[in-house]
């Protein structure tokens, strides 16, 4: 206690009954000994406390196992197609069937998970740096160039995501998973940056900064060991949903026809080829969308229980 | 050399085939799109309603190369000929035309022809139309077709202005004009019933924007209204005299943005005529339609070509590879399985319905049938003198219909012959056909060809002639061999169509053993029509032939 | 407040510069020719090329085409499509349906939307809310073409209620099903906002005063919670009126309808730069209007703003 509280106490006498009278319990004992919690630390122990925590990491770490040894699941070849055998029913040979192509169904799915999982995460790293950096930039330094900075997110905000990729995609002939990260990084990175830059203006104004201010350290140092590690929670959240966000929109544009290509094995590409035998085979569009479906949903749970964790506000209830 | 009004159709018009969509199944009826025109308001009967697309261009002869417009074009235009349903060139404006030396024409026209406006159709309308079409100045998309034409060379100069004319083209009198080709070519006369070759009248030179959008014309119908993006409606020419007068009230070409509407209006009867049948419906149309279905041969030839310059495909171990390649393509399966019997395999490099195509007689066309043995034993034969480096790409434009298939090619090549074969798509038809016009596009690339007018020639001369290598014409491979070239010379010169066809196989021989192109197979005509009308017949170029339905 | 407008006006000029630059370098960073598409499978002659380039200054560098561009734009002239007809035309003609297919998405995703998330954070933590915010993530999580797809099998295919293809002009009933295709993912995310912002207003010391004054359950929940709890949610739905019209590319090609959607599909496929931006530039016109406009309800929901200067 400060000493002026101490000071205080004869004019509140009566306010507080004296120490002596109620001595101090086990429960107000205070640990001195153990390391302080951080706000992970806290925001942790409240997520594994969190079903729908638990269900999303479980259902990620299937889709992590499944992305990484998919032919652990399956002994067929996504790849290997023979008409003679096209539009089959489920067997023990093609559980889930075979397609137009005389693909197996069950292979292509668990394969291509790879590509999902690729290129939404690694469209994840790039528009958050890219959308990170502009963000802390125009928020730290504020004035000229943070109207520079959000005018030119502004006009990348402008021009939504799949329009803008629509039209990359359909000017470059050999499409890669690369491409598609690429193209989905630079249009993608627009809500990454305004969540950074409110974050960074929030705490650059807050006494930890001044102090380190006023004790001489220099402003990238500051931005980089103070300001952006008290302000990367929100960045996190939705950094998490953008991944799922990404992996819908590479399916959408494979659909369309301006992403991948129909040699790669991507949900996208084989739920657009179900897409004329749905009157005969409604399975074979089945099987990649639950797949997608699936992948999605527990990037995006994920988001959710994180942020509900981090938030004091929503972690009373 | 020719360009096909089909062509955009084989490229990239068929998106929409493509599949964005489910097909009602035919049996419920009740989906009936957005049901059919208006354009019924004629007092005797009821109009025609058939399937079309919206026309790329205003509505001039000269500049219209695709199908959406070509099949409004020739409805309200005439030209010198006209093409029955099985490919015969009869006249229609023209009287005579006569050569001694297939290379001076001398053209006479019937008397008292007039367009829809009443003025009168002369000898004057064609040449000027044809200079008009042949001008760099005016840029018309059909301007090589008077290539043959003397005087080409100075009218599609880069700076040629707009008065200069063919100097090949001379009007004699009223009814009589004369053109010097610049060599001789004794086909041409079947070429005459090409858009590209009707005449214009008088008034359209003043403003050709504004006559394209309501275009006066000498044909069975006359434009009334043109609804952009929705419907064209024609009505029966009164001034017309020729030998197509309409059989019916009128023609109302509705237009779909999408195959399957056009099914389910097909299906119900909300529309009479249609050229097309969704992918989503190809395996049940002709049991749904029974009776009203239409699957015939078509003058569609469908391949895809490797360059003569391929490092992988040149010289003897090239050959044998080209023809291993092509015996490890399943043609007859891909074509049931995916296609349900709407194509069908290739036998030669000239489609059936045109004389002298679809013969199974060429020597050597075994090499189109598959044989998984063979293909083997041919590639290793190909490997022992040259080893096969890299992989074998095939590469297809995106936009258009062609996916599926290009991904059965290539499993079929890698399955038997057990090297890498991979679809390469483009996303856009402009670039594919760039990348090829400049000769980078590395590996394989489908082609295909649909002719403007039916001759067997059209199908081989511009597409593997050295005269039309090296960026000149439509040999995109560069195939070149004096032999082949000499054969169809010889053919062109031949008095009647039996000797021409005799050099044509000839010709067709070579091409079996260096395949320049691997054929895959024809694309038939397929279709349908409504219980109310009769007399449906699609021509040799799978378009109907609209002016004779009954209604 | 007009002081506000204008400044806000001016704002949009260089964002509107910069979204048209951007659209016009993608579509020009090509290696295709569109005449080469114009021209098919066989070649147009090379002098008819050239003359076609020069009609469309595709022969100029693009910053050149980009200038005559907005130098024409700015005299209201869109200039002509690749099938000569006036690009303003053809907007005009497919601008109508999406309108309405916009419109009906908007109002669905809204008034479902808010009032779901409404029952659910005034009932947080029951099973209501739970299912009502799985629901929702599945919505998410599911992409649009398939649940466009599914619902079209579903209900055109095997029920028969819907019409499989709405066609060329369509009526509001026909639009009713893409409408609602549209906007399902908005719908989710406009429930978990209005869900979030409820509960944390419900239980705000206005709203138990107001209670505690014996305000009737219902008029508190107008007058105080909803109306202080929208101002999130206004703000999503004005920018995803952007977001609408882009993914309306998706819906339209689905149902087969007619609008700007299969309008710029079809121009990006035949690399018809003009009318791509010209098309796009209209999408960021009212993306900027739109969040104007919400900029501009916020004093009307909140009378603590005011847009004095």
């Amino acid at each position: 206690m400060p000493s002026d509280a101490r000071s205080l106490r004869p004019r509140a006498e009566h306010f507080v009954a004296p120490l002596e009278e109620t001595p101090l319990q086990a429960v107000d004992a205070v640990d001195t000994t153990s390391a302080p919690r951080s706000m992970w630390g806290e925001a942790f122990r409240v997520l594994v406390r969190n079903p729908v925590f638990i269900v999303s990491a479980l259902l990620i770490l299937l889709v992590l196992f499944v992305s990484a040894f998919p032919g652990l699941l399956t002994s067929q070849d996504p790849t290997y197609g023979v008409l003679g055998r096209a539009n089959q029913g489920p067997s023990a040979e093609h559980p889930f069937g075979t397609t137009t192509q005389g693909y197996d169904v069950l292979a292509r799915t668990l394969y291509g998970t790879r590509t999902s999982v690729t290129v939404g995460f690694f469209t994840m790293i790039l528009s958050t740096l890219i959308g990170g950096t502009l963000g802390a930039l125009a928020g730290y330094l504020g004035g000229f160039f943070d109207a520079v900075l959000s005018r030119i997110t502004d006009i990348f905000f402008a021009v939504p995501l799949i329009l803008g990729a629509i039209v990359i995609g359909n000017r470059v002939d050999h499409v890669t998973v690369w491409i598609v990260v690429v193209v989905l990084g630079v249009f993608g990175w627009t809500n990454i940056a305004r969540i950074m830059r409110g974050a960074v203006i929030s705490v650059k104004n807050q006494d930890f900064v001044t102090a380190s201010t006023a004790l001489g350290a220099s402003r990238p140092v500051i931005l980089l060991k103070h300001v952006i590690p008290n302000a990367i929670a929100p960045v996190i959240v939705t950094a998490t949903v953008n991944l799922g966000v990404f992996i819908v929109a590479e399916a959408t544009l494979t659909f369309l026809g301006v992403g991948l290509p129909p040699t790669s094995v991507s949900w996208g590409g084989d739920i657009s080829a179900a897409q004329n035998a749905l009157r005969t085979q409604p399975m074979m569009l089945f099987y990649p969308s639950m797949a997608l479906a699936i992948t999605v949903l527990s990037f995006i749970m994920l988001g959710d229980a994180v942020r509900d964790a981090l938030d004091p506000k929503a972690r009373k209830r | 050399m020719a360009l096909s009004r089909r062509s955009m159709i084989l490229g990239t018009a068929a998106t929409g085939t493509a599949a964005f969509t489910l097909a009602a199944c035919g049996g419920n009826g009740d989906g009936g799109g957005t049901g059919g025109g208006s354009g019924n308001d004629g007092g005797s009967g009821e109009a025609v309603l058939a399937n079309g697309t919206e026309p790329e261009n205003p509505l001039v002869p000269q500049n219209t190369s695709e199908v959406g417009g070509g099949r409004v074009i020739d409805s309200i235009f005439s030209g010198l000929v006209y093409y029955t349903h099985d490919g015969k060139v009869e006249n229609e404006v023209a009287e005579s035309i006569e050569s001694e030396d297939n290379q001076t024409w001398t053209i006479k026209i019937a008397a008292d022809q007039k367009f829809s406006d009443g003025t009168p159709v002369t000898a004057q309308s064609f040449v000027d139309a044809w200079n008009w079409g042949a001008n760099t100045a005016n840029a018309q998309k059909s301007q090589s077709f008077f290539q043959p034409i003397e005087g080409f060379d100075v009218v599609s100069a880069d700076g040629a202005t707009a008065d200069q004319t063919l100097s090949g083209l001379t009007v004699v009198d009223e009814t009589t004009f004369t053109v010097k080709l610049v060599s001789a070519q004794s086909d041409f006369p079947s070429r005459l019933g090409y858009s590209a070759y009707k005449p214009l009248p008088a008034s359209a030179y003043d403003d050709m924007a504004a006559f394209g959008e309501k275009p006066v014309g000498n044909g069975p119908y006359m434009v009334e209204t043109w609804t952009h993006d929705s419907e064209i409606v024609l009505v029966p020419n009164p001034e017309y005299s020729g030998p197509r007068a309409a059989q019916n009230a009128g023609l109302t070409f509705v237009i779909y943005a999408d195959p399957d509407t056009l099914y389910n209006d097909l299906s119900s009867s909300n529309v009479d005529v249609a050229d097309q049948i969704p992918d989503s419906a190809l395996s049940t149309f002709e049991d749904e339609l029974g009776d009203r279905a239409v699957n015939e041969p078509g003058a569609v030839f469908q391949s895809f070509t490797i360059p003569q310059n391929d490092p992988n495909f040149s010289g003897e171990a090239g050959k044998l590879r080209r023809q291993a390649i092509s015996r490890a393509i399943n043609r007859q399966e891909i074509c049931d399985s995916l296609f349900f019997g709407t194509r069908t395999p290739a036998t030669d490099f000239v489609a059936p319905v045109i004389d002298g195509g679809g013969a199974t007689d060429i020597p050597g066309a075994e090499v189109l049938e598959f044989d998984e043995a063979a293909a083997k034993d041919l590639w290793a034969q190909a490997e022992a003198l040259q080893p096969f480096s890299g992989t074998f790409t095939l590469s297809y434009n995106a936009d258009g219909p062609h996916q599926s298939w290009v991904e059965a090619v290539c499993n079929s090549i890698k399955n038997t012959l057990g090297i890498e074969a991979t679809p390469q798509p483009f996303p856009a038809f402009g670039e594919f056909r760039e990348q090829i016009t400049a000769r980078t596009l590395k590996g394989a690339f489908r082609s295909g060809w649909q002719a403007d007018y039916p001759s067997a020639y059209n199908f081989l001369g511009p597409l593997y002639s050295t005269a039309a290598a090296d960026g000149k014409g439509s040999n995109d491979g560069d195939y070149k061999n004096p032999e082949f070239d000499a054969l169809l010379a010889e053919g062109l010169a031949a008095p009647d169509i039996d000797a021409a066809i005799e050099k044509f196989k000839a010709a067709e021989a070579i091409l079996m053993e260096d395949l320049p192109v691997i054929p895959l197979w024809y694309q038939n005509t397929f279709g349908g029509f409504s219980d109310k009308v009769s007399n449906v017949t699609f021509g040799w170029d799978t378009v109907p032939l609209y002016y004779a339905v009954t209604k | 407040m007009i002081w506000y407008i204008g400044r806000r006006l001016l704002q949009m000029i260089p964002v509107f510069l910069g979204a048209t630059l951007i659209v016009y370098l993608m579509a020009f960073a090509s290696s295709g020719d569109p005449i080469a598409a114009i021209a098919g499978d066989k070649p147009i002659s090379p002098a008819v090329q050239q003359a076609l380039r020069e009609q469309y200054n595709l022969d100029k560098p693009v910053l050149v085409q980009w200038l005559i561009y907005l130098g024409n734009v700015v005299q209201g002239d869109f200039g002509v499509g690749f099938n000569g007809r006036p690009i303003m035309d053809q907007i005009v003609a497919a601008f109508p349906v999406t309108i309405r297919l916009a419109l009906i998405a908007v109002v669905i995703e809204t008034i479902f939307g808010v009032i779901a998330g409404v029952i659910a954070g005034l009932k947080k933590g029951t099973i209501f809310d739970t299912t009502l915010l799985m629901l929702s993530l599945v919505v998410i999580a599911v992409p649009t073409f398939v649940i466009g797809f599914t619902a079209q099998f579903v209900l055109g295919v095997k029920l028969g209620v819907v019409q499989i293809n709405v066609g060329r002009d369509p009526s509001w009933e026909n639009l009713l099903l893409p409408g609602f295709v549209l906007g399902a993912v908005s719908f989710a995310y406009v429930l978990r906002l209005t869900r979030t912002s409820v509960a944390e207003v419900a239980t705000a010391d206005h709203v138990r005063t107001a209670t505690a004054k014996g305000l009737s359950r219902g008029g508190v929940i107008t007058k105080h919670i909803l109306r202080n709890s929208l101002i999130p949610v206004v703000t999503y739905i004005g920018a995803d009126l952007g977001a609408l019209m882009g993914g309306a590319i998706v819906t339209e090609r689905i149902f087969n309808i007619n609008g700007i959607g299969s309008l710029l599909f079809r121009a990006i496929n035949a690399g018809e730069s003009p009318m791509i931006v010209s098309l796009v530039t209209l999408l960021v016109i009212i993306f900027l209007l739109a969040n104007l406009i919400v900029d501009l309800l916020y004093a009307v929901l909140d009378p603590r703003i005011r847009y004095a200067q």
